[in-house]
C-alpha cells in the first residue's frame, strides 16, 4: 500500500553517530553487587514501598504500590534480600535523593509466579489494572503510565495507532537493535495493542537510516500474516521521533495547541513499550529491565539488556570507558541531562547512557547576545518562536512566555543547535517552565488556604450565633418561669400584700444564704485541709506517676528542657 | 431654536435612561479591586500586616489605609505585583512587619505535646488535628506557615521546619555562565 507521507516544519540533521553502538547483539549485564530501585520512576504520583529491610523478594515481586490511578507499580528486578529502603541519589539533574529500595541479589535471578492475562475474558478495567500492576510505562523517554493511554473497549474510537520506532536522536540505537533482533516480540506486542484498542490502521514509523530494522519488522509482519500492521519508512530528520512530529509525518494531522492526539483519533506508543505490553500480558512479567545504549567516549559502544536499578557505572564498565571520562549523560546529546554522579541507577526512562569527556563534548562557547536572526524559528519543529520565548524567559516575564505557548515546547534542542550566538535556549525554557509550575502550585495552595480560612470564619460566626440563640432561649425560659411564679404568688389573694412581701423576702434571704454557703465550699475545695487521707494518697500516686513519665520522656526532649 | 432644545433634551433623556438601566443591570457586587488584591496576597493569614487576615488587609489597601509593603510572606515579588496593579510606587518590605523567610511548615513534637488545644484555636486554616488531652498533629499540606500556633503553645513543642527541596519540587535554575577570559 502506498502511503502519502507528510512533513513537519523545522528540524535539523545533526551528525548521527549511530554506528558507534549499532553493531553486535544486545548483551546481558552481570548482576551487580546491589540494585538501587527508585520508587518514583514515572510521570504521576510516587508509589509507596510495600517491602522493608530484611525481606526476601523474588524477581518481579511488587516492591512499590501505585498511589492512585495516575501512577505505576514498581517491582524487584531480581531475586534477593532487601537490604534497605532509603534515600539514594537519583538519575535527575537536581542530584537530589529519593526513596529507593536497595536489593542485594542472591544470584539465582528467580522469577516469582507469572500472572498472564487472557485478553478474551478480561474486561477493559481488568486490562488497564493489569498494565498498572505490571508497571508498564512509556519507554520512549516520557515514562507516562501506559494504562492511562490504552483505552480498551471502544471500537471505532481510534483511527490510527502509531508505533514509534523513529529513534531520531543521535547516538541512541536501543530501539533500532530491539526491532532488528526482537522484531517478533515487538510485532506480537503491537498486535496485542491492536486487539485491545481496535484501531482502523496501525502504522509503524521507522526513520530510513535504519534499513535493517525496517526489513526485520516487515519480515516479522509477513511471518505472522498480520494485515493490520504496516511499516512506514520516514525521512531521517531530527526530531521525527517526537510524538507530535511522527503523527504529523504519518497522518498529516497537526494536533492543535493544548489538545491531545486522541481527540483526533491517533495514539502513539514506543516500540519498547509494545514489548513491555507483550511481556506483561502474554508472559505475565512486569517491567523489570530495558535495553540501554552505551555510547560516546567508550572503547566499544553497544546495547545492553539492563535490570532496572543497576548502577550506570556497572553498565558502562562493559563498554570500557576511556580514562578521560568525566560525566554521564542520560539520553542523547540533544535532549539528554547530565547525571549528578556515576553510581546513579538505570531507571525506566534510561534509553541511553552517553559517556562524555571534555574532548568529546567540550564546554559550550560563551553565550553571546541574540542577534535576532530567526534561525531558531526556522528550526523549531513545534512551530514556536523560540527567540520570543527566550526573551520572556530571560526577563522572567512568564505570563508572556505562556502566551507564546511555552508549554508546547518539547525541549528538542533544535533552536539551541542552530543558534549562532550559542545561547542555551532550552535551559531558559526549562527554567521558565519550572518557575511557572511552582507558581501555579503556590496559587493553588493559596486558593485552598483562602477557602479554609473563609470557612473557619463562617464556622466561628455560626457558632457565636448558635451560642447567642441558646443563651437567649435559656433567658427567655427563665423569665417565663419567674413571671409564672410571680403570677402564682400574686393570684391567690390580691389583698394579702404584706404576707406576700414577707414570703418574697424570705425567698431572697434563703437564696443569699445558699450563695454564701456555696462560696465557702468553693473556697474550701482543693486545699489540703479539706481533703480526706484517701484523696491525698491518690494525689501523691498521681504525682509519682507524672515524675516517672517525665523521666522516661527526658531523652526525647530537646536538651534545654 | 425650540426644536434644537427639544432634540437635546430628548437626547439627554434617552442617554440618561440608558445609563440608569446599565447601572442597575450591570451592577457589580462587592469590590472587584479587593478581590484582585486578595488574589495576589499569599493567603498565609498570618496577621503580620497588623490586619486579622489577608482579606482585611486587601480591603485596607483598597481603601488606601495600608501600605503595600506590609506582607512579609508575599515578599518583594508580591509587593511588585501590588505596585503594578495599583499603579503605586514599589517600596521595600517594611521591616516593622517582619522579614521574608523561606517557606516552612509547623511541626509538633508529639512527645512533648500535652494536648491543650490552644494551637488548634489559633490556627487560621484549621490545619491542626487533635482533641483535649490527645496528641495534636499538623496537616503539613494545609499548613500555610503563618507561625500563629507558636506563641500560644505552653510547652513550646511547635517548631517551624523549612520545606525541603525534593526531586518533585526541584526547579531548574536560571542559566548562569561564568565569565571567561577570551584569550
Amino acid at each position: 500500500m502506498l502511503n502519502k507521507l507528510f512533513s513537519f516544519n523545522g528540524g535539523v540533521t545533526p551528525a548521527y553517530e549511530k554506528t558507534r553502538s549499532a553493531e553486535g547483539p544486545i548483551l546481558p549485564v552481570p548482576l551487580p553487587a546491589e540494585l538501587v530501585i527508585p520508587l518514583h520512576q514515572h510521570v504521576g504520583g510516587p508509589p509507596r514501598p510495600v517491602v522493608q529491610a530484611g525481606d526476601r523478594v523474588t524477581k518481579g515481586q511488587r516492591i512499590g504500590k501505585a498511589d492512585g490511578n495516575a501512577s505505576a507499580t514498581v517491582h524487584a528486578s531480581t531475586s534477593g534480600l532487601v537490604s534497605a529502603v532509603e534515600m539514594r541519589r537519583m538519575p535527575h539533574s537536581s542530584g537530589l535523593s529519593a526513596l529507593s529500595v536497595i536489593i542485594k541479589p542472591d544470584g539465582l535471578d528467580a522469577w516469582g509466579t507469572a500472572k498472564p492475562l487472557d485478553l478474551h475474558t478480561a474486561s477493559p478495567t481488568e486490562i488497564r489494572d493489569h498494565l498498572m500492576q505490571m508497571g508498564v510505562v512509556g519507554l520512549g523517554g516520557a515514562v507516562f503510565p501506559t494504562h492511562l493511554k490504552i483505552v480498551p473497549g471502544q471500537p471505532k474510537a481510534l483511527e490510527t495507532l502509531v508505533i514509534n520506532g523513529a529513534e531520531c536522536e543521535p547516538f541512541i540505537t536501543c530501539d533500532d537493535l530491539l526491532m532488528r533482533q526482537r522484531a517478533d516480540t515487538v510485532i506480537a506486542g503491537v498486535a496485542l495493542m491492536c486487539q485491545i484498542m481496535k484501531p482502523d490502521r496501525t502504522l509503524i514509523g521507522i526513520e530510513d537510516n535504519k534499513p535493517e530494522a525496517i526489513r526485520a519488522m516487515q519480515q516479522a509482519i509477513e511471518a505472522q500474516h498480520d494485515k493490520r500492521l504496516e511499516v512506514v519508512s520516514v525521512p531521517t530528520r531530527y526530531p521525527a521521533g517526537g510524538a507530535k512530529q511522527l503523527i504529523r509525518v504519518l497522518t498529516g494531522i497537526e494536533v492543535p495547541h493544548g489538545e491531545r492526539s486522541t481527540d483526533y483519533g491517533v495514539q502513539c506508543f514506543n516500540v519498547g513499550t509494545a514489548v513491555a505490553v507483550h511481556d506483561a500480558i502474554k508472559l505475565g512479567r512486569p517491567l523489570v529491565s530495558r535495553i540501554v545504549t552505551v555510547s560516546g567516549n567508550v572503547r566499544r559502544g553497544g546495547n545492553y539488556d539492563v535490570l532496572i536499578g543497576t548502577p550506570m557505572r556497572d553498565v558502562v564498565a562493559l563498554s570500557e570507558a576511556h580514562a578521560d571520562t568525566n560525566r554521564y549523560i542520560m539520553g542523547g546529546p540533544m535532549m539528554g541531562v547530565v547525571m549528578p554522579g556515576m553510581e546513579v541507577p538505570v531507571v525506566k526512562a534510561t534509553n541511553c547512557i552517553l559517556v562524555g569527556s571534555p574532548k568529546m563534548f567540550p564546554p559550550p562557547p560563551p553565550e553571546m547576545p541574540c542577534i535576532r536572526c530567526g534561525e531558531c524559528a526556522i528550526a523549531c519543529p513545534a512551530d514556536l518562536q523560540p527567540f520570543e520565548l527566550y526573551w520572556f524567559s530571560r526577563a522572567k516575564i512568564f505570563g508572556k512566555a505562556q502566551e507564546y505557548h511555552l508549554f508546547d515546547c518539547i525541549e528538542c534542542g533544535c533552536c539551541a543547535y542552530v543558534c549562532p550566538s550559542h545561547i542555551p535556549l532550552v535551559d531558559y525554557y526549562r527554567f521558565a517552565k519550572s518557575e511557572i509550575w511552582a507558581r501555579e502550585h503556590e496559587k493553588e495552595a493559596a486558593d485552598h488556604a483562602r477557602e479554609r480560612y473563609e470557612f473557619r470564619q463562617y464556622r466561628e460566626e455560626r457558632e457565636k450565633e448558635e451560642k447567642a440563640a441558646r443563651l437567649a432561649a435559656k433567658t427567655a425560659a427563665g423569665r417565663e418561669k419567674a413571671t409564672a411564679a410571680l403570677a402564682v404568688a400574686e393570684q391567690p389573694d390580691g389583698s394579702n400584700n404584706t404576707a406576700e412581701k414577707d414570703a418574697k423576702k424570705a425567698l431572697i434571704a434563703a437564696a443569699l444564704a445558699r450563695a454564701k454557703q456555696q462560696q465557702e465550699q468553693a473556697a474550701a475545695i482543693n486545699t489540703a485541709a479539706a481533703l480526706s487521707a484517701e484523696q491525698q494518697a491518690e494525689i501523691a500516686a498521681i504525682e509519682a506517676r507524672r515524675a516517672e513519665i517525665r523521666e522516661v520522656a527526658k531523652p526525647h526532649l530537646p536538651p534545654d528542657n | 431654536m425650540l426644536a434644537a432644545v427639544l432634540v437635546m433634551a430628548l437626547g439627554a433623556i434617552v442617554l440618561g435612561a440608558a445609563l440608569g438601566f446599565a447601572s442597575v443591570k450591570f451592577r457589580v457586587e462587592g469590590d472587584p479591586l479587593v478581590e484582585k488584591i486578595d488574589a495576589i496576597l499569599p493567603q498565609t493569614q498570618c496577621g503580620q500586616c497588623n490586619y486579622p487576615g489577608c482579606k482585611p488587609y486587601a480591603e485596607a489597601i483598597a481603601k488606601g489605609e495600608a501600605e503595600i509593603n506590609q506582607c512579609p510572606p508575599g515578599g518583594e515579588e508580591g509587593i511588585r505585583k501590588l505596585a503594578d496593579l495599583l499603579g503605586r510606587e514599589f517600596k521595600p518590605l517594611s521591616s516593622e512587619h517582619g522579614v521574608e523567610k523561606p517557606k516552612s511548615v509547623a511541626f509538633i513534637d508529639e512527645q512533648t505535646c500535652i494536648g491543650c488545644t490552644l494551637c488548634i484555636q489559633a490556627c487560621p486554616v484549621d490545619a491542626i488535628v487533635g482533641a483535649a488531652k490527645q496528641m495534636h498533629t499538623i496537616i503539613a499540606d494545609q499548613c500555610t506557615g503563618c507561625e500563629l500556633c507558636l506563641p500560644p503553645c505552653p510547652v513550646d513543642c511547635i517548631t517551624m521546619e523549612p520545606i525541603a527541596e525534593t526531586v518533585e519540587n526541584w526547579k531548574w535554575k536560571y542559566p548562569v555562565f561564568p565569565i571567561r577570559s577570551t584569550h
